[in-house]
Formats: C-alpha cells, sequence, structure tokens
C-alpha cells in the first residue's frame, strides 16, 4: 500500500471544473445499464456515466453512493476499474452528483452496495473496456478478437502492438457500446485489484486533516447555525427570547421555526423527522451562535407524550405481555400441547433498551440559495429523499434543488434521515445567506431517531431427546398507528420459525412518542439477541453443548423456506462449525474459573455469521471480553480484504459496546441522556484481538456493513451464562447483574 | 479582540472573543477544519490538539489562555517526524472507517510516541482511551501505533 494524495477536493465547484477541463479533451463513456436487481428503474434511466479517460490516461471513475466509513467511496470503483483493466494507482475517483434518473438508487444503507453493483458495476468496467477495444481494432483495422488488454492498454494479439487507452478515448465516440448484459467478465483468477486490500481512496485526506467532512464544507460569506428543539419531541416553541440572542457579539438572526406539523412521520420514503419545531440562532461563528442560543430561554408548549417514561413503557409492556398478543403472525403446530408434552421448558422476559446512533461527527449541513434555487452539501446515507423532504417542506420543484454527497463521519442509519438538511435549508433561507448548520453533541443524542425498545415474552420447550420442539414469542414493541413505529418489526420467519415444528409469534403494538428508526442492522441487532439467548437457555436446559444443538436445530436441509424468505441453513451449519474449530470451542471446558465462551449464529443482510466470545468476569461483575472469532459467509469473493476486515472487526466491537454500555432512557418525554460521559461507547482499553475467517461459497457477493454486529451480543450474552452462570435477559449488562 | 496564536509553526492572528474555544478558532477562523468537534466536554478527544507537545482537548481551551504557547495541529503532523511515522502507519494499516476521530487519534499517538517511543500496550490504552472511535477501529489503531514505534503489531 502506498501513501499518495491525488484525491480533488470535495467542494461541487470543482467537481464540476474537473469535468469540464477533461470533457474538453477526453471523453465520458456512458451507456444504459440492465442489472437484474431493479430492472424496473433501469426502464427509466437515459444513459449512465461513470468512466472518464482522458487524452493523457488520466481515468476517472464516479463513485455512485455515499460514503460514510463503510467504503463504497473505495469498493463500487474498484469493481469497474477491474473490468475496465486499469491500474489502481492510476484511477481517481470521485463523488457522482446526486442524480438518480442517471444512476438509479443513491444511498449507503442495508448492506446493498455490494449485491446492488457486485454484477452492474462490473458490467460498466467490462462495457468501456470493450469500447476502448473496439476503437484499437478500427484503428488497426482488425477485429476486436485479435485485442487484448493490459491495464491501460489495448495489446494487438498478433503483433504486440499498443496503444494506451488515452489515445483511444477520442475514437470512443463514434463506438457502439456492446450490450453489458452479454459483454464478457474477467475470470476471478485474473483479477487484479478485486480480491487484493486497497486502502481507502480518501486515507490521505483523512490522515492529514484536510477539508472532506459534511462539517468541514465552506462557502464565501457563509454563516452559522445552531437550531435548538423542545426536549420532548415535536414540543413548539411558547416563547422565546430573541431579543436576548441578537445582542450578542456577531449574532446576525434568531428566529422560531413552526416547523412541519407532519415531521414525526414525513411521509412515504422518508426516514427519520422532518422539519421539527425550533429556534434558530444565526451568526459569523458557531460559536457565536451557541451564546446567542444561552440565551433564549425557550418556552416549549405542553405535549401529550410529556409523561411518558422508559419505566413506563416497561410497565406496560408487563400488563400487555399478561394478555394475548394482539396480532398473530405464525402459528405452526400447537405450541400449548407441545410445551404440556415437553420434558424441559423454559419461560423468560427479555428487554432491550432504545439506543442513540451517536454518529461522532455530530449532524450538520451546509446550504445555499441562490436565484430561487437551493444548494445543500450534506453528509447524507439518502440524498434523493433530503432533496425530496426540502422541496416538499420549502415549497420548492426538487429540480430546483441540488443535493452534493459529501463524507459522513459515521453513519449506521442516522443519516438515512436529512431532518439536519431540511433544518439548514429553511435556516438559510430564512437569514438570507449561506448557512452551516451544526448540531451540538446534545442536539443529536436528544433528537435521533432512535433503535427501538423492545420486550420479548419466551416459552420453550425441548422433548427427552434434547430437540427444540416447541418456541412462543409474544413481542411488545413500540407502534405508530396501526403497524409497528420504524424498525420495531419482526419477521414471520424470525429463526428459529421453520426449524421448530411448533412455533407461535404474536406482537403487541403499543403506542409511545419516541422517533424510532433504522440503527446498523435494525431489528436485527436485537432479535438476535433475544433469540440466540433464547436458543442457549434452551440447549442448557437440554443438558447440551449450545454449539451442537444449534446445528442440530438447523438440520439438514440446505436451503429453508422461499425468497425473499428463504434461510441458507447449510451456509449457517457451515460457519457454526468454522467458528467452533477457530475458537477452540471444544476445549473451553478447560478455562478457568470466571471465564467462558459462547455462541451466537444469526443470518441478516444476506450474510451468514458465527461468532464466539471469550470473557471474564470479575467477583464484582466487571467484564471483559478476552477474544471474539468470527466466520463469515458473504459469498465468494471479498471485494476488498482491508475494508471487509475493518467492517467486520468494527461491526462486532460496536455489537459489544451496545450490550455492555449503551441505553437512551426516556424521563418526561425526552431522552435523559445527552453526550458520551452519560451514554458512554467502547474505548480502546476494552476492545478486545478479533479474528475473521470469510468462507468461500459458490454465492455472489454480500454486504460487510451490518451482519457481523447482530450474533456478537448473544456471543457475549452466552459467554457470560457459561462463566457466571448467570443469565442476561436485559441491556445494556450491568456489573449489578452479574455479581458473584 | 484580536489574538495571535503560535500555530504549526506560523503566527496566525485571530479577531475574537478571549472566551472563544481554541477548537472554534481554529476551524470557523483560521480554516483549520482537520481538528474535530464531537462532544464539546472533553470527553470524546476528536478537537486533540498539542500545546507545548501536550495533548490537549482543544474544546476546553479558551482562546485568550493560549498566549505564546505552541499550538500544533493535524495539518502541522506531516512536518513533525514522529506524526509523519504515524500517518504513514495509518495509511498502511488502512485504520479508518469513517476516520471522523482519526486526527485526533493520530495527535494523541504521536504525543504518545514522543515521550514513549516504545509503548506497551498498557501505555497505549492509558494514552489513547480519551479518543473514541465510533466505527471501533481499536484493533488496527492500536497495530499502528505499534508499527509506528516498529515493534511488533500482534
Amino acid at each position: 500500500m502506498t501513501y499518495h494524495d491525488k484525491s480533488p477536493p470535495e467542494s461541487g465547484a470543482n467537481r464540476r471544473e474537473v469535468l469540464v477541463s477533461v470533457g474538453a479533451g477526453g471523453l465520458t463513456l456512458g451507456f444504459a445499464m440492465a442489472g437484474k436487481a431493479h430492472a424496473q428503474d433501469d426502464a427509466l434511466r437515459p444513459l449512465n456515466a461513470y468512466v472518464t479517460v482522458a487524452p493523457n490516461g488520466q481515468v476517472t471513475i464516479l463513485a455512485k453512493s455515499p460514503d460514510v466509513g463503510q467504503g463504497v467511496k473505495t469498493m463500487l470503483p474498484m469493481l469497474i476499474a477491474e473490468e475496465l483493466d486499469v491500474a489502481w494507482e492510476d484511477v481517481r475517483v470521485e463523488m457522482a452528483p446526486n442524480d438518480p434518473k442517471t444512476y438509479g438508487r443513491q444511498f449507503a444503507g442495508g448492506s446493498m452496495a455490494t449485491p446492488m453493483h457486485w454484477d452492474e458495476l462490473r458490467r460498466v468496467g467490462a462495457v468501456a473496456r470493450a469500447m476502448l477495444i473496439q476503437a484499437a481494432a478500427t484503428a488497426w483495422n482488425c477485429g476486436p478478437g485479435d485485442c487484448t488488454t493490459t491495464p491501460g492498454h489495448v495489446v494487438h494479439k498478433p503483433s504486440g502492438k499498443k496503444r494506451t487507452y488515452g489515445s483511444l478515448a477520442l475514437a470512443c465516440a463514434s463506438v457502439t457500446p456492446p450490450d453489458p448484459k452479454t459483454v464478457p467478465l474477467k475470470d476471478a483468477k485474473d483479477y487484479r485489484i478485486v480480491g487484493k486490500p486497497q486502502p481507502q481512496y480518501d486515507t490521505a485526506k483523512i490522515v492529514t486533516g484536510q477539508p472532506l467532512f459534511g462539517i468541514d464544507q465552506r462557502r464565501p460569506g457563509m454563516l452559522y447555525a445552531t437550531f435548538i428543539k423542545a426536549p420532548v419531541f415535536g414540543a413548539k416553541v411558547a416563547s422565546a427570547d430573541l431579543e436576548a440572542a441578537k445582542a450578542v457579539k456577531g449574532v446576525k438572526a434568531a428566529f422560531i421555526v413552526e416547523g412541519d406539523p407532519n415531521a414525526f412521520t414525513p411521509g412515504p420514503g422518508q426516514i427519520g423527522q422532518g422539519l421539527m419545531p425550533g429556534v434558530a440562532v444565526v451568526a459569523d461563528s458557531w460559536w457565536a451562535a451557541r451564546k446567542g442560543r444561552d440565551r433564549l430561554n425557550v418556552k416549549w408548549a405542553d405535549h401529550p407524550s410529556a409523561a411518558q417514561s422508559s419505566a413506563g413503557f416497561a410497565a406496560k409492556a408487563k400488563e400487555l405481555a399478561a394478555g394475548k398478543g394482539v396480532r398473530q403472525t405464525r402459528n405452526d403446530g400447537d405450541v400449548d400441547a407441545a410445551l404440556k408434552g415437553a420434558a424441559k421448558t423454559v419461560e423468560a422476559a427479555y428487554a432491550y433498551p432504545f439506543l442513540s446512533h451517536a454518529n461522532l461527527e455530530p449532524q450538520n449541513c451546509t446550504a445555499e440559495f441562490k436565484d430561487g434555487k437551493l444548494e445543500v452539501w450534506a453528509p447524507t446515507q439518502n440524498p434523493e429523499p433530503g432533496r425530496q423532504l426540502c422541496a416538499k417542506t420549502l415549497g420548492l420543484k426538487p429540480e430546483d434543488i441540488t443535493v452534493h454527497m459529501v463524507r459522513g463521519g459515521g453513519g449506521f442509519g442516522r443519516r438515512l434521515a436529512n431532518d439536519y438538511m431540511v433544518e439548514a435549508a429553511w435556516i438559510a433561507r430564512e437569514a438570507k445567506a449561506p448557512v452551516k448548520l451544526v448540531w451540538t453533541r446534545e442536539d443529536d443524542m436528544q433528537h435521533d431517531h432512535y433503535r427501538p425498545a423492545g420486550w420479548h415474552f419466551l416459552k420453550g420447550g425441548v422433548d427427552a431427546q434434547g430437540n427444540l420442539i416447541a418456541l412462543s414469542d409474544h413481542f411488545v414493541t413500540p407502534s405508530h398507528g396501526e403497524g409497528p413505529a420504524p424498525s420495531a418489526g419482526m419477521s414471520a420467519a424470525e429463526f428459529p420459525a421453520r426449524f421448530v415444528p411448533n412455533v407461535r409469534y404474536e406482537v403487541s403494538p403499543m403506542p409511545l412518542g419516541v422517533p424510532t428508526g433504522p440503527l446498523r442492522a435494525p431489528g436485527s441487532n436485537a432479535l438476535a439477541f433475544v433469540f440466540q439467548s433464547f436458543i442457549d437457555e434452551l440447549a442448557h436446559a437440554a443438558g447440551q453443548d449450545p454449539l451442537a444443538f444449534q446445528l442440530k436445530l438447523l438440520g439438514d436441509k440446505d436451503v429453508v423456506g422461499e425468497p425473499p424468505a428463504a434461510f441458507g441453513a447449510g451456509r449457517m451449519r457451515g460457519v457454526l462449525k468454522a467458528v467452533g474449530e477457530m475458537s477452540g470451542w471444544a476445549d473451553r471446558g478447560k478455562l478457568p474459573k470466571g471465564e467462558g465462551m459462547g455462541v451466537g449464529c444469526y443470518y441478516s443482510h444476506l450474510g451468514y455469521f458465527a461468532e464466539v466470545a471469550h470473557v471474564a468476569v470479575s467477583p464484582d461483575g466487571a467484564v471483559k471480553v478476552k477474544k471474539v472469532w468470527v466466520a463469515a459467509d458473504v459469498g465468494r469473493q471479498i471485494i476488498n480484504p482491508a475494508g471487509a476486515l475493518n467492517q467486520v472487526q468494527g461491526s462486532v466491537l460496536d455489537g459489544l459496546s451496545e450490550a455492555l454500555h449503551q441505553q437512551i432512557t426516556i424521563a418526561n418525554g425526552a431522552a435523559e441522556q445527552s453526550n458520551f460521559t452519560d451514554y458512554p461507547l467502547m474505548r480502546i482499553s476494552e476492545a478486545c484481538p478479533v479474528e475473521v475467517k470469510f468462507l468461500k461459497t459458490d454465492f455472489n457477493p454480500t454486504g460487510l456493513g451490518e451482519p457481523a454486529l447482530p450474533p456478537a451480543i448473544p456471543a457475549l450474552t452466552n459467554a457470560i451464562f457459561a462463566a457466571t452462570g448467570k443469565r442476561v435477559r436485559s441491556l445494556p449488562i450491568t456489573p449489578d447483574m452479574l455479581k458473584a | 479582540m484580536a489574538y495571535t496564536l503560535n500555530v504549526n509553526g506560523k503566527a496566525l492572528s485571530a479577531d475574537v472573543d478571549g472566551d472563544t474555544p481554541l477548537l472554534w478558532v481554529l476551524r470557523d477562523t483560521l480554516n483549520l477544519v482537520g481538528t474535530k468537534y464531537g462532544c464539546g466536554v472533553a470527553a470524546c478527544g476528536a478537537c486533540t490538539v498539542h500545546i507545548d507537545g501536550q495533548p490537549m482537548r482543544s474544546c476546553q481551551i479558551p482562546v485568550e489562555s493560549v498566549g505564546k504557547a505552541k499550538v500544533s495541529t493535524i495539518e502541522g503532523m506531516a512536518a513533525n517526524p514522529v506524526g509523519k511515522k504515524v500517518q504513514a502507519a495509518w495509511t498502511e494499516l488502512d485504520v479508518a472507517q469513517c476516520g471522523y476521530c482519526q486526527a485526533g487519534q493520530i495527535m494523541s499517538a504521536t504525543a504518545l510516541l514522543t515521550k514513549t517511543p516504545k509503548p506497551t500496550d498498557e501505555q497505549i490504552d492509558e494514552a489513547m482511551n480519551g479518543n473514541i472511535c465510533r466505527c471501533a477501529t481499536y484493533v488496527r489503531i492500536r497495530a499502528a501505533i505499534k508499527r509506528a514505534s516498529g515493534q511488533k503489531e500482534a
């Protein structure tokens, strides 16, 4: 790996200059693509444009989707560069414009970048290569079959003569692109870029502190804004001392924002909140804006959710659990009869709290109005819905809004919402100046869309042979209207359904006024803890090795169920066996007193993961995780091994951090935590080694931003049980739960 | 009021209120945005700079208290022999995920290695525990510090 800086500045103005200057003498290769994954979009799509080859040989590849640390600004262009056949060192990467008509859906979420683009973007590169070959064949008056490529060159096979891509770029204008569906792709054994560890493209900027992130943006004449919202989600401003704020040196404006009456649920296609009510202070520096804000003395109007609390939710969940579930989502066999006839039964209540995303870069956005048009620079994971939200809220036409995707300091699902974007746009219009809105850490933690809390009331039974024969779950979950609140649902196919003859899933909704939404591995980040811990309980009740118990539970079929809910039981058995071998599971009985190993496995985001944690628990209840082993099956090809390993290790430690430390509690309708002092994140002294093995299986590659996280939590709680005999049934884990 | 600061060996002037934290003077007034805002209460380390070689949280330093002290930021680390080694190790091991905390991590690591050229794991924990990495790249942060110090990485 080399240390170099060839990345261009991140501003929109500079990007246009680059395109214009290259475009004047080079050629942008464009083609309509037909990826199977979203054929409906493709019918509407005009030519795509990803690759530019300049006459001097400089290759520019556009990165389609926003990078928030998951590495797609590097990984997606690698796919194109591989099939284009250029040296990675010769590639310059730039962010694509937000333009779904050209590029299809551009977002960072669901670990979807790999499965959506593995085929499509390789074909983009292969089409470009075929065009360059055709241009050379025409010049040499030979057939394209007489030509091949070496990185950056077309080679005439019979004579060995060569032309650089740069010298052929202009001639490509008269070449008809081949059909991307049938263009030949490389054999994996010939890969030069894919499968080789590539450092993140923006590494040089990151380690030298160059402007890169949303919060680093700057516009001529820009002012700085802060926006205070009610601690009770959605409460309106009753009064605010705007004059006191304006009296602070440097403050240019202070005003009340009524907000969108539908801000709590801003509509289809939107995640998180819209424009909530609050007070904006705009100043010539952010510090002056903050000082102004401190003088506002805002009084908030009464709000119906001001009485709600975490203690109240827990009590209500218990009350609901005493009755029948409001909805039954699954009822296989006869659970009650099977439980009656079971050799052993277990009954347990599990609970997990609200969680905040806590991106280290607080939410922020820079917005500028010029001639009725809005331009925003946003560290968003989801630019197009942001544009639509701004259009709807501000009464603008979407085509009059440009969203520049800039790097986000962490995503984790928080930046799938665009509340910060619509706030910045509104404030910039009111202030009649370009504005950079920066949330305080406290704003960020108290105005999130939280991972929903949830409560599960489980029963399970095993027969005399130790087979899991019955399982029921009554799930009490936050709701909005009829359905579950965002990210608070559970599939009727949730494992171990379909592997146990008698299964009943019931749901009771609990209305609440806390905004919820996706956090890394939504749903799975909580359900893996619940079900994998409960299965571990049942294994112990049956007197069996928990890993062997899960292998037996997974049966002998390779696939159970139909797409899209098919479950690759064979793939899961593969990772379970592998993690058992890696971790020395069979020898865990030799661990000293107070130490233990636990296993968890989970399928999410198309990836199969099994993990073993080794913990030591001291008599005062302190948990030290000594090591985690991960066996992963995400298909036949790891595209960027450097990024892949980093994602898996980070996901595992993120999961441990959630389980060991994190919770948002609600009191008087508001989040009680406000900063890293009361919402602690894992620090380096707690971070254990994480050993990772990727099993290569004959499936298309899938994503790695999320699926390693869910099983880390039950691996930890099951290891704690092995070490102490104490079962963790609610998160976060506290020393009090585990004191000897 | 105008303050003249010694930042990365240059005299830079900033006309701001004396209570303005150094963090915001660096970012908003001097346009040195490598130093990051994370928490505002010295709990995350994203704003770490060196004041006369000592790692400090710039969100807690009013500009009026800086005086003639030498301020070094991430933008100055390429000119610091230890900082340069740390940056190279960070690059070679591809430490970053989102990268937002890494300026602060590199500042803390550089201060550690300047004082303790071959740190033990315990010394790494002690020096780096004030720096949160939300992406939890800690395995690589530790390895990069070992590499920059010429020690075995695992």
